[in-house]
């Protein structure tokens, strides 16, 4: 077999290997786009692979004409724009004045920083200071204790370190103060990790689920995820217990299921294309180099 | 430069600092000072300063307790199995997309790639459900079409457990690659082209050039991840475990969460967390330490 021919088999298969993966990787969703998009019949004859059958959209008008559903949807949005916009200025506040090596106390700071990355108080002592603070069952315990993620903060500490002082220097000759500097050198320079982090932000607040379980028990502050967790966990349970044979259960559609799975899905696959590839070199910047 | 100088010329940040600190200082180091509750006879009603002191007793009870054993095998099992199987996932794949020739079919799978890792355990476990169910799983169903009967991969022990590490696989192989692909990038490409005239066939050129230029990243990322081998995430193991395997996937996380939260004995998971945090601890920092060591890279 000569070099070409051996090339080409390789490339091929190469080819043929990732898109396999590719195909494992979206099937999931496939699926779940199918089941929500099928018949009961079809689904619970076990029709439904990866593509709909008996196309319907029974689920989805369910799904939308749910009071307490679109209130949860319209919670979670508020909560991660007020999230991602309060998490962004709290980085960038510590950010910047750290990033200064001139800045007198900084490794001092920098340690009371990367302590909290290593230790923790754990979940117990951090629920007596949500209730002490009495946030239980009010966005802020959703927000507040996440405000700034040291990780995050190291790796907007490095951006900021690449921009040249010089610019700001220049500046700061004019007389521009420190504030004026960050706003209009250092600010429009860091869009590429401001984007970044704020999709990091954005989606943790958007995916978070176990913060949501211990401090909200209110229905009107449920989020997404809390919602979804028990539209799901009620059929688990029925299955098991079916399983035991212990008889009826109110079950909910599997269709109805796949489109409340659907439905709180779709955002974040609607920005994240978008933001990709900056957050490329954001992920590089942070671990490479703390 | 004197002091009233340097005020004048650095108010700004530390003003700019000021609230940082605060959340520092409150929700970071504020748990840290409930930490205490594990060694009182924690009451809600008489708060942290209210309640007794009762020394070690409670660390004694834990130490007793069999529950926090299986907890501490399980999540040990869990990671141990875990890195064995996800590990080398995104290290082949990125080697893979990284001998991929058209540049369009490598970004087109990157992003489809990724998407896993933005997805919430809470639908992870959805879906989880959806396609693995006894009774309407796709892959059962499509068993049942072909005859064969339904495998219960959710409620078998040993069955529950490949299906928990293939869905760690899913969720975390593609991004897993961006580190990989990142040292790949700085590889000299010469000597490919070198070894190219040398008559090296592409598995050669992986072998001799690809891998050990990823050498470092491998073991760092080696010994960071063994670093983490007894902290776990609660929501993976919460969302994907049911009450019929809760022999594996009870970890400390959620034993803290239901010892604590569920049935209010505050002082109890408190000190297992605390064990966690100080095990989880020695453990980081022995892997920092290594790597350092071993690879003059630090991730931290």
């Amino acid at each position: 077999m000569s070099e070409r021919t051996a090339n080409r088999i390789f490339d091929t298969s190469n080819v043929v290997l990732i898109a396999a993966a590719v195909l494992l990787c979206a099937a999931p969703f496939l699926h779940i786009i199918a089941i929500s998009l099928s018949s009961s019949r079809a689904i619970m004859s076990g029709e439904v692979t990866l593509y709909p059958i008996e196309l319907t959209f029974e689920a989805y008008k369910r799904v939308f004409t749910d009071p307490s559903m679109l209130q949860s949807l319209g919670f979670t949005v508020m909560l991660t724009v007020v999230t991602t916009a309060l998490c962004m200025i709290a980085t960038v506040a510590a950010a910047y004045p750290l990033s200064k090596s001139k800045l007198k106390g900084r490794k001092f700071l920098m340690v009371v920083v990367m302590i909290t990355m290593f230790f923790s108080g754990g979940m117990i002592p951090e629920y007596i200071l949500i209730r002490n603070l009495e946030l239980l069952n009010t966005m802020w315990a959703l927000v507040l204790p996440g405000l700034i993620s040291p990780f995050y903060l190291i790796i907007m500490i490095s951006f900021l370190k690449g921009i040249p002082e010089s610019l700001e220097e220049a500046a700061e000759i004019d007389g521009s103060s420190h504030f004026n500097a960050l706003f209009r050198i250092v600010l429009p320079l860091s869009m590429p990790v401001i984007a970044t982090l704020s999709l990091f932000y954005a989606v943790g607040r958007w995916n978070g689920f176990q913060d949501t379980l211990m401090y909200i028990t209110k229905p009107e502050l449920y989020p997404l995820q809390l919602k979804l967790y028990q539209i799901i966990n009620i059929s688990q349970s029925s299955e098991l217990l079916r399983m035991e044979g212990a008889g009826m259960y109110q079950v909910l559609p599997e269709g109805l299921k796949a489109a409340s799975v659907i439905f709180a899905t779709v955002p974040i696959l609607l920005v994240y294309p978008w933001l990709q590839r900056y957050f490329v070199n954001g992920v590089m910047i942070g671990a490479v180099k703390g | 430069m004197r002091a009233s100088v340097y005020a004048s010329r650095y108010w700004q940040l530390y003003a700019l600092l000021a609230l940082p600190l605060v959340y520092f200082i409150v929700f970071k180091y504020g748990p840290m000072y409930g930490i205490q509750i594990a060694f009182k006879d924690f009451n809600l009603f008489q708060g942290i300063t209210g309640s007794e002191w009762i020394g070690l007793e409670a660390f004694r009870e834990v130490f007793r307790n069999q529950e926090f054993y299986q907890t501490l095998r399980n999540t040990l099992m869990l990671n141990f199995l875990d890195l064995l199987v996800s590990f080398p996932a995104p290290l082949v794949l990125a080697i893979m997309l990284y001998e991929l020739k058209s540049s369009w079919f490598r970004k087109l799978s990157q992003t489809i790639l990724y998407v896993p890792h933005f997805i919430s355990w809470v639908i992870i476990g959805g879906i989880v459900y959806q396609v693995f169910g006894t009774q309407s799983g796709m892959i059962n169903n499509v068993l049942a079409g072909l005859g064969f009967e339904a495998v219960p991969f959710l409620t078998e022990k040993n069955k529950w457990l490949i299906t928990y590490l293939l869905t760690g696989v899913w969720q975390s192989a593609g991004w897993g690659t961006i580190l990989y692909l990142a040292a790949l990038t700085g590889i000299n490409r010469e000597l490919f082209e070198a070894a190219e005239v040398d008559g090296a066939g592409r598995f050669k050129r992986i072998w001799h050039i690809t891998l050990p230029g990823l050498k470092t990243t491998i073991a760092t990322l080696l010994i960071i991840n063994l670093g983490h081998i007894i902290t776990i995430g609660f929501e993976r193991p919460y969302v994907i475990g049911n009450l019929a395997v809760r022999d594996y996937s009870d970890v400390l996380s959620t034993f803290v969460y239901r010892v604590g939260l569920e049935s209010g004995q505050y002082t109890l998971a408190t000190v297992v967390g605390l064990f966690q945090a100080v095990v989880g601890l020695v453990f980081v920092l022995g892997a920092n330490f290594l790597s350092k060591k071993l690879t003059d890279e630090s991730v931290l």
